[in-house]
């Protein structure tokens, strides 16, 4: 009995929330998300670079590390694919549709730094997926990324403009609007 | 320092050489005593779920897939137990592993979860000494047992709010008892016994993770 | 600046969890209970020190352009070492902060530090920096993981207190996570401003 891949995406972007339930990808779903249009952007060049990296990533294991016996470099390996892939995505964007580097651009240097695409990367191993589960579970995941991030910019464009106590003000308080969310999403825990 | 193509590459290179090199001299340092780790927990998982033995051997099986390993513990020339490594992917994080300990005549005398990924307070307890799961097995017989859920219309306990965690784990249990079966060599009789509820469990297994058209 | 101001910096004035707000995935990952956030903080803390101390000694036959990807090398060959170290010698607590510890690799502080700190002073105090930043992290990952150890599952450092079933165990999942961390920053922020 494997997986369905019913199970895996709905899993990913809801039940298993890579932000709010794996704590993956934090530094950007604070600082990226102040705007929705910014949120949108940041989550389509994370699916993007995700989606690239799961197939690039599964490959270079199934068929470098594994048949050298040397899986221990794997996070080495994947951490250089990941920034290899950025700046190649960043080169052929410029040149193919500068209309689409204008808007994902900017985000494209973050995402190098960006947790949850090493992190997925590292998971989908580890849960024993072939091929295309990890396309699956990767592309899955980044959804869930891009769908919190924007849910959280717009609860955080309304919290701009209320009054609360001075130590609250920022972080905190997106932190602490960010547990609510979290226990919002726990309510799914039952769909799988 | 200016950069020039030659300074850049010549530099890269080197520096991922000498990284290379060191993270390997580690692994070679390291090899041996993280080998040796994990066998200390599996000799530590095996003596929590068999009762005292001398030596055992090892079988290996493919059941659905997924890889059992059976450990046959003897004293002297009896055999005190079976030990199944067994898995599930199914678990609410991904696989679980663990072990599963039989006497010869079918009872279950413990169980040991070795990797899970559950969430943390909820799934988790299915390492807890005495949870739920563990309860209403041990010393049960495996022939008799029905690896359902009450949830499923089953008899067994489940965690509270962990139903996935939970057939997760009898699946694996459900699994193991199939490897002991095997190895054993009690496949045969057993067949005539338990194979009517045996498919019957897959079966429904099956459609409770499609959302529970179940009964 | 003096030796020991860098230190003291690194934990009270610079302190990267409720200050600088950096490395925040372990943070709120790892921190279930107070040993899983120190073991997680002490890691990270020997990753930084020596990537630290690595980076100030060859900042400066380092191209200016290739220099990220030459520091990630660096860390990540670091974060490597460790983990296979702790898969080897505390394997149990490998076990339970999983994924986190190749992840170390990808924490903001780590580079943070090689790219504002190491490649620009010398190497012993960047040795010292290392020190302070993850004595900083440790002890405010293991104030995390203690408050919600307590909070969630009515123990501290694995001893139960007895009142296991009386605690909400909604602090040990994600939300408490988030919960904690905030309104600890909110008391953090109050304590500075006075």
């Amino acid at each position: 009995m494997e997986l369905s891949y019913f199970a895996i995406i709905i899993g990913a972007i809801f039940v298993n929330n890579v932000v709010l339930a794996q704590f993956l990808g934090i530094c950007p779903f604070l600082g990226v998300s102040s705007k929705v249009d910014t949120s949108l952007g940041m989550g389509a060049a994370v699916t993007f670079v995700m989606a690239l990296t799961s197939i690039v990533a599964w490959a270079i294991q199934t068929y470098i590390l594994v048949p050298l016996h040397i899986e221990y470099m794997q996070t080495i390996v994947f951490i250089l694919v990941i920034a290899a892939l950025v700046q190649m995505v960043e080169i052929v964007l410029k040149k193919v549709s500068p209309s689409l580097y204008q808007a994902l651009g900017i985000f494209l240097p973050l995402i190098t730094t960006n947790c949850a695409v090493l992190g997925v990367a590292i998971l989908m191993i580890q849960k024993e997926f072939n091929l295309l589960q990890s396309f699956a579970y990767s592309v899955a995941t980044a959804i869930g990324f891009a769908l919190a991030l924007v849910i959280f910019a717009g609860i955080r464009e309304r919290l701009e403009l209320d009054d609360m106590p001075k130590a609250m003000k920022g972080i905190p308080i997106a932190l602490i609007t960010a547990a609510i969310l979290a226990m919002a999403f726990m309510g799914f825990s039952g769909l799988v | 320092m200016k950069s020039t193509l030659f300074n850049m590459v010549a530099v890269l290179f080197t520096i991922t050489l000498i990284a290379s090199a060191g993270v390997g001299a580690v692994n070679m340092i390291t090899e041996e005593p993280i080998a040796a780790a994990k066998q200390a927990a599996t000799t530590a998982a095996l003596q929590n779920v068999l009762p005292a033995f001398e030596q055992n051997s090892v079988s290996e099986q493919e059941i659905d897939g997924l890889p059992i390993k059976v450990y046959t513990a003897t004293s002297g020339e009896t055999v005190v137990g079976y030990a199944v490594e067994s898995m599930t992917k199914n678990g609410f994080g991904g696989a679980i592993r663990m072990m599963v300990g039989f006497l010869p005549d079918g009872n279950i005398y413990n169980v040991n979860v070795l990797e899970q990924a559950e969430t943390p307070g909820l799934g988790t307890k299915m390492c807890d000494e005495g949870n739920a799961l563990i309860s209403s097995i041990k010393d049960k017989n495996a022939f008799t047992l029905e690896f359902k859920v009450k949830k499923d219309g089953g008899e067994l306990d489940a965690l509270t709010a962990a139903t996935i965690s939970s057939r997760a784990y009898y699946d694996a249990v459900a699994r193991a008892k199939e490897a002991y079966l095997v190895a054993s060599g009690k496949k045969q009789w057993a067949d005539g016994v338990t194979s009517a509820t045996a498919t019957v469990e897959t079966n429904e297994g099956e459609t409770a993770q499609e959302g529970g058209k179940d009964e | 600046m003096n030796k020991l101001q860098i230190v003291l910096s690194g934990i009270l004035k610079n302190n990267p969890t409720f200050v600088l707000v950096l490395g925040m995935c372990p943070t709120l990952g790892t921190t279930t209970s107070a040993i899983n956030g120190m073991g997680m903080g002490v890691a990270t803390m020997a990753v930084l020190i020596m990537s630290n101390l690595v980076i100030s000694l060859i900042k400066n036959f380092i191209p200016d352009k290739v220099r990220i990807p030459a520091f990630i090398v660096v860390i990540a060959s670091f974060v490597t070492i460790i983990q296979m170290l702790m898969q080897a010698y505390v394997p149990s607590l490998y076990a339970s902060l999983g994924v986190f510890i190749p992840l170390i690799v990808v924490n903001c502080i780590i580079l943070g530090r090689a790219e504002a700190f190491a490649s620009k002073n010398g190497p012993l105090d960047s040795i010292l920096d290392g020190v302070g930043i993850g004595i900083g992290f440790t002890l405010s990952l293991t104030a995390i993981g203690a408050v919600r150890e307590v909070l969630g599952s009515g123990a501290i450092f694995g001893y139960s207190l007895g009142i296991s079933d009386y605690m909400p165990l909604v602090f040990v999942l994600a939300p408490g996570a988030f919960l904690v961390l905030g309104y600890l920053m909110v008391l953090f922020n109050k304590l500075a401003k006075k």
